[in-house]
């Protein structure tokens, strides 16, 4: 069955405490060659059937509506994968 | 990382990230073209307060300057149109009142001796608008805005307090605002580690499409410790410190409390300003060792209308003149044009005055922490506020024409035409219940809506432990935290509002919510100090808002002389409505009180067997704005109950004595729903239930039982007394003379509330009726 | 005795736990995640609080601060080290407990009084207890439903490695309603409720006896004291 992958990211000009933290423990770490971090939701969404245009453009809504929150995230990408990813 | 040096100005690559064709506006240019048109309107400034600043200048202002004059000239920053009343606070003030006031209203907050040599400050403010945008954030913001506050005073911040207002309860959007803003609420709040002691939850359709979101929050501190905003002493550095300056709320502060939402209009560019409660909690430990060191001259936390703010307040409150340079603010985003970071509203950013000598002490405290700083210039006598970019000069002010003498509005007031058949049409006239079992179907009808029902699905999600201080909490009547563990001193706190009464009246509403909030620190045994307030109303540009604020503020003045205690400081909030229909008004009066050591304190429904339940004060049928009415009958009109401030002083005094000398073991005050929800409410605080009888008070009284149960009569308290020590509280309350009557005994056995020859309910149906209310909307609660 | 308590960037309970320590008759030392100095304590308290704003996962980032290491290897050379749920979040992280944290079952904050029934009274910190005995403390987390995977939670089970159960009201959805666990010497536990608001008659949660009156909390901290004379 196949499934799409939504990536939500918190916009760009807004803070990401999260993100910071992360780098900042790096920086602790002497990792300094990463100098920023960002961090988002990935969703993956499995698919009864086929993924036609109809399909996607519902995961497009839903991933608006629902996945995101549009005040403070945006969708930076969706993509279909033919199983759920291999690690 | 800590940048430990100035920075250089010139900078090439930092010029390539300009945006295309951007060139700063800078003073010698505005100088030059005198006839350049600038979007005033948008920077939402009025032309004849475009003019005015022209005049002040002698020229056209730099962008930098029109930035700056439009932030803090607007409604949220200048309190324009409000000044004019807010003054009767400063002048209607007695020698009483000033006796231990360490700082008044015009400060970051009010500051109280409350004796030992310890101070309290605190302060209640509005984050409404933000609120109904982001929910989550707005609220969270909330919070770290005023803790803010409270740090810049030189206090560790102990605890907060949230009033909070949403539309209908069953309307779809609300669950999505509730839900919002108490998430957030308790993620910045449990984060900075301080516990939420009070409060309140309202539902009002009058609030749908603008929710109320008020934040309170308490700090303590030695005297020695105090700080003012001010920037003293020529050479004096001046760094900011926190977080790094982003596009946060750009515009937020004269867009957002200037204007109201439209609903289906185009959202406003992301002025969304994300919490950070770690960076806050940081920054708050990072302040208290750079206190404790003595390492700080002045300090302002960054708050609307972020540098803007803090550099022309600083200046003005000291020596007036201050130099800085723009390019050494750190930056999360390097596309920011300099006014984008002049109006910036990054959170958790705190500016501070330095000795050169004591800077490289400061710093290392700052990098301890992995705080963030940056030297941004130093106090100047020149008695301008001079800010320079890339070594330009884009801002030449004098800092007091854009901090301190804004504009002053005197708004049209105009008699609403809607009061005189409003207050004409009394709840006296609705049918009140006689039979008993209405009477006990009306009782539960009230005990299970949504104002007054249980609030534990909002404060379970609130920490009420941390610090290992707090000695009250909801649900008892006023929180309370003890200052000093050798001597157990402590403070206790309180707020209320009521829209319905002051949509009747709104001079008498708003000494009903003084009175109350007065009243509810007394019942606790602490002794009633000080005041603040969060002044919610709609468009001053409606003359029929500014005639209900300016009697709300009269009421709250004159109140506040009458018991002889001050308003230390607050916060106004307008602009709120949905479209043209305003909120009703709803001026939170927030009360703080001193007790000398906690373990006086008096909590709100008795534990023992056996106790004396007396009722102190007398009732009157006074059904106008009440619960019931509403409740019931859907009913709002007539006149809000009386006030007699005496009585509440001398009910106060009574109370306190009484607590002092340890002869009462409950103490709970009458308000919304009248006697019969405050019996249920200290019924069910240790589930210990009581057998009452109404005959003496109706008689004397002379009243029927359903005024008796739900009138709102206001100067009355419900005590429980210990058998061992009825003899002296009675004398107690013949010697000063306060109305008494004993109304009913404690009775653990019996597990129900029982009104003798009306009704009877077990406290298992009282809990399940006043706890299922707000789950069944929003979800269940844990282990209820 | 000497006990210290780590403060980390958002700590929020260090300066409870200090107090908690004093009222049983120890010595508090504050000590600092960016330190390698126990300062030669013999017993160590990871406190509660939100350090780094439970950002990544709670405890995580905590769990790679310099004292860490410190105290794994004293942990490991056998000192008492009591992880109070932020700290037993940083224990779990640091592998010196088994077990994970993730978000409470319900999606919200809690605060409430938890009732608990002390199954493991054998180890450094809860010596002073009986097998068995149900005491109440205060609960307050976001992330504090315990997870493990079937494997570990039998092992935990079986060993006798579970030190705390909730009773009665599971609040947050943890596997088999643990609510702390030790490490197989015993020397190591960590819990989610806070003995350390449960210690000063006023300040406690409720009893029937009276309001705020509850200090079963208290024997944690004579626990490690007791030990430690015992030693």
């Amino acid at each position: 069955m196949p499934t799409i992958v939504v990536e939500v990211m918190p916009k760009a000009e807004l803070l990401d405490p999260q993100g910071k933290a992360v780098a900042g423990a790096l920086s602790r770490l002497g990792k300094g060659a990463f100098t920023d971090v960002r961090i988002g939701k990935r969703f993956e969404i499995t698919v009864e059937g086929e993924v036609t245009d109809a399909v996607l453009a519902d995961v497009r809504e839903l991933a608006d509506d629902m996945f995101s929150n549009s005040v403070i995230e945006d969708v930076v990408s969706i993509t279909v994968a033919d199983a759920p990813a291999a690690l | 990382m800590t940048d430990q040096t100035d920075r250089a100005p010139h900078d090439a690559e930092m010029i390539d990230v300009r945006p295309e064709g951007h060139v700063p506006d800078t003073v010698a240019n505005a100088a030059a073209t005198p006839d350049r048109e600038q979007p005033y309107g948008a920077l939402g400034l009025k032309a004849d307060e475009y003019a005015k600043i022209r005049e002040i200048l002698g020229r056209r202002p730099t962008s930098g300057e029109l930035a700056m004059y439009s932030v803090m000239w607007s409604e949220h920053c200048s309190y324009k149109s409000s000044k004019i009343y807010l003054r009767q606070f400063g002048q209607k003030v007695s020698p009483a009142m000033k006796k231990n006031l360490m700082v008044g209203m015009g400060e970051n907050a009010g500051v109280v001796d409350v004796g030992g040599g310890w101070a309290v400050t605190f302060k209640v403010e509005s984050h409404n608008h933000p609120s109904y945008i982001e929910p989550f954030q707005g609220a969270a913001t909330g919070v770290g805005g005023i803790v803010r506050d409270i740090i810049s005073m030189g206090a560790r911040p102990v605890a907060v307090m949230d009033q909070l207002r949403f539309g209908d309860i069953d309307a779809p959007d609300t669950a999505r605002v509730v839900d919002g803003v108490v998430g957030g609420i308790s993620f910045y709040a449990n984060c900075l580690g301080l516990p939420n002691i009070g409060g309140e939850t309202y539902f009002d359709a009058v609030y749908q499409g603008n929710p109320l979101v008020n934040a309170l929050a308490v700090g303590v501190l030695r005297h020695e410790d105090l700080h003012l905003a001010n920037a003293r002493g020529v050479g004096n550095k001046v760094v900011l410190f926190g977080a790094r300056t982003g596009g946060d709320g750009i515009g937020g502060a004269s867009i957002l409390a200037s204007d109201t939402f439209s609903s289906g209009g185009p959202t406003k560019r992301p002025a969304v300003q994300v919490g950070d409660p770690f960076a806050e909690k940081v920054l708050i430990e990072c302040c208290l060792e750079l206190f404790r060191d003595e390492l700080v001259e002045g300090i302002q936390d960054l708050g609307a209308a972020g540098i803007s703010c803090a550099t022309s307040e600083l200046a003005s409150n000291g020596d007036g003149g201050m130099f800085i340079e723009l390019d050494n603010v750190l930056l999360r985003d390097p596309s920011l044009t300099a006014e984008e970071i002049l109006m910036s509203e990054s959170q958790e950013r705190m500016m501070a005055v330095v000795r050169p000598e004591k800077l490289d002490a400061f710093l290392a405290v700052v990098a301890k922490w992995d705080v963030e700083t940056s030297v941004l210039g130093e106090v100047t006598d020149t008695g301008r506020l001079v800010i320079n970019w890339h070594g330009e000069e884009i801002v030449n002010v004098e800092p007091r024409t854009v901090a301190v003498d804004g504009p002053v509005y005197e708004r049209p007031v105009a008699y609403p035409s809607w009061i005189d058949a409003l207050q004409a049409d009394s709840a006296s006239s609705l049918p009140r219940p006689t039979g008993n079992a209405v009477l006990r179907e009306q009782f539960l009808e009230l005990l299970g809506s949504p104002n007054l029902a249980d609030k534990s699905w909002v404060t379970n999600q609130y920490d009420t432990y941390v610090l290992g201080n707090t000695a009250l909490s909801f649900p008892d009547d006023g929180g309370m935290i003890r200052v000093d563990e050798e001597t157990g001193l402590g403070f206790a706190i309180a707020t209320d509002a009521n829209g319905r009464y002051c949509q009747l009246d709104p001079k008498q509403g708003a000494r009903l919510a003084l009175a109350e909030a007065y009243r509810n620190v007394a019942v606790t045994g602490a002794v009633p100090a000080a005041v603040t307030d969060c002044l919610n109303f709609g468009s001053p540009e409606d003359p029929e808002v500014m005639w209900q604020f300016s009697q709300a503020v009269e009421g709250l003045a004159d109140g506040c002389l009458e018991l002889e205690i001050p308003v230390t400081g607050g916060n106004v909030s307008f602009y709120n409505q949905t479209g043209t229909r305003p909120i009703h008004p709803t001026p939170v009066v927030g009360v703080l009180g001193v007790i000398d050591d906690v373990a006086k304190r008096i909590p709100s429904g008795w534990q023992d067997e056996g106790d004396n339940i007396y009722l102190l004060g007398t009732t009157s049928l006074e059904l106008d704005g009440s619960a019931w009415a509403g409740v019931v009958h859907d009913h709002l009109g007539g006149r809000p109950p009386a006030v007699d401030l005496a009585a509440e002083a001398q009910l106060a005094q009574l109370l306190h004595a009484g607590g002092d000398q340890s002869l009462i073991a409950a103490a709970h005050d009458l308000s919304d729903g009248g006697l019969a929800q405050a019996l249920a409410e200290a019924v069910m605080r240790f589930g210990v239930g009581a057998r009452v009888w109404l005959g003496e008070v109706l008689e004397r009284d002379g009243i029927d039982v359903a005024t008796a149960l739900f009138s709102e009569s206001t100067g009355r308290v419900i005590v429980s007394v210990p058998r061992e020590d009825d003899v002296r509280f009675r004398g107690l309350c013949e010697g000063r003379g306060y109305p008494v009557a004993r109304i009913g005994v404690t009775d653990a056995q019996s597990g129900s509330l029982e009104v003798q020859d009306v009704f009877t309910v077990s406290v298992d149906e009282l809990r399940s009726t006043h706890r299922g209310t707000l789950p069944a909307r929003f979800g269940a609660t844990i282990g209820e | 005795m000497r006990v210290g308590v780590v403060t980390f960037p958002g700590s929020l309970d260090d300066r409870d736990a200090q107090r908690a320590v004093r009222l049983a008759g120890g010595e508090p030392v504050a000590l600092w995640h960016g330190d390698h100095d126990l300062k030669g304590v013999e017993a160590i308290i990871l406190p509660g609080g939100f350090s780094y704003g439970d950002y990544l996962r709670a405890g995580a980032i905590a769990s790679f601060s310099p004292i860490m290491a410190d105290v794994v290897d004293a942990a490991n050379a056998g000192m008492p080290v009591l992880g109070i749920c932020n700290g037993f979040q940083m224990l779990a992280e640091a592998r010196l407990i088994p077990g994970a944290h993730t978000r409470n079952a319900h999606q919200q904050f809690i605060r409430r009084d938890q009732r608990l029934v002390v199954e493991n009274a054998r180890t450094d910190w809860t010596n002073g207890f009986t097998e068995g005995q149900e005491i109440t403390i205060p609960l307050k987390n976001a992330d504090g439903r315990f997870i493990a995977d079937a494997e570990t939670v039998k092992r935990i089970e079986g060993e006798g490695q579970v030190a705390f159960r909730y009773v009665g009201v599971n609040p947050n959805g943890s596997m088999d309603d643990i609510a702390g666990v030790t490490n197989a010497r015993g020397n190591v536990v960590g819990l989610m409720p806070h003995p350390e608001h449960a210690v000063e008659e006023g300040f406690g949660p409720d009893t029937p006896a009276a309001m705020s009156s509850g200090v079963d909390g208290l024997t944690f901290f004579t626990s490690v004291l007791e030990r430690a004379l015992a030693k």
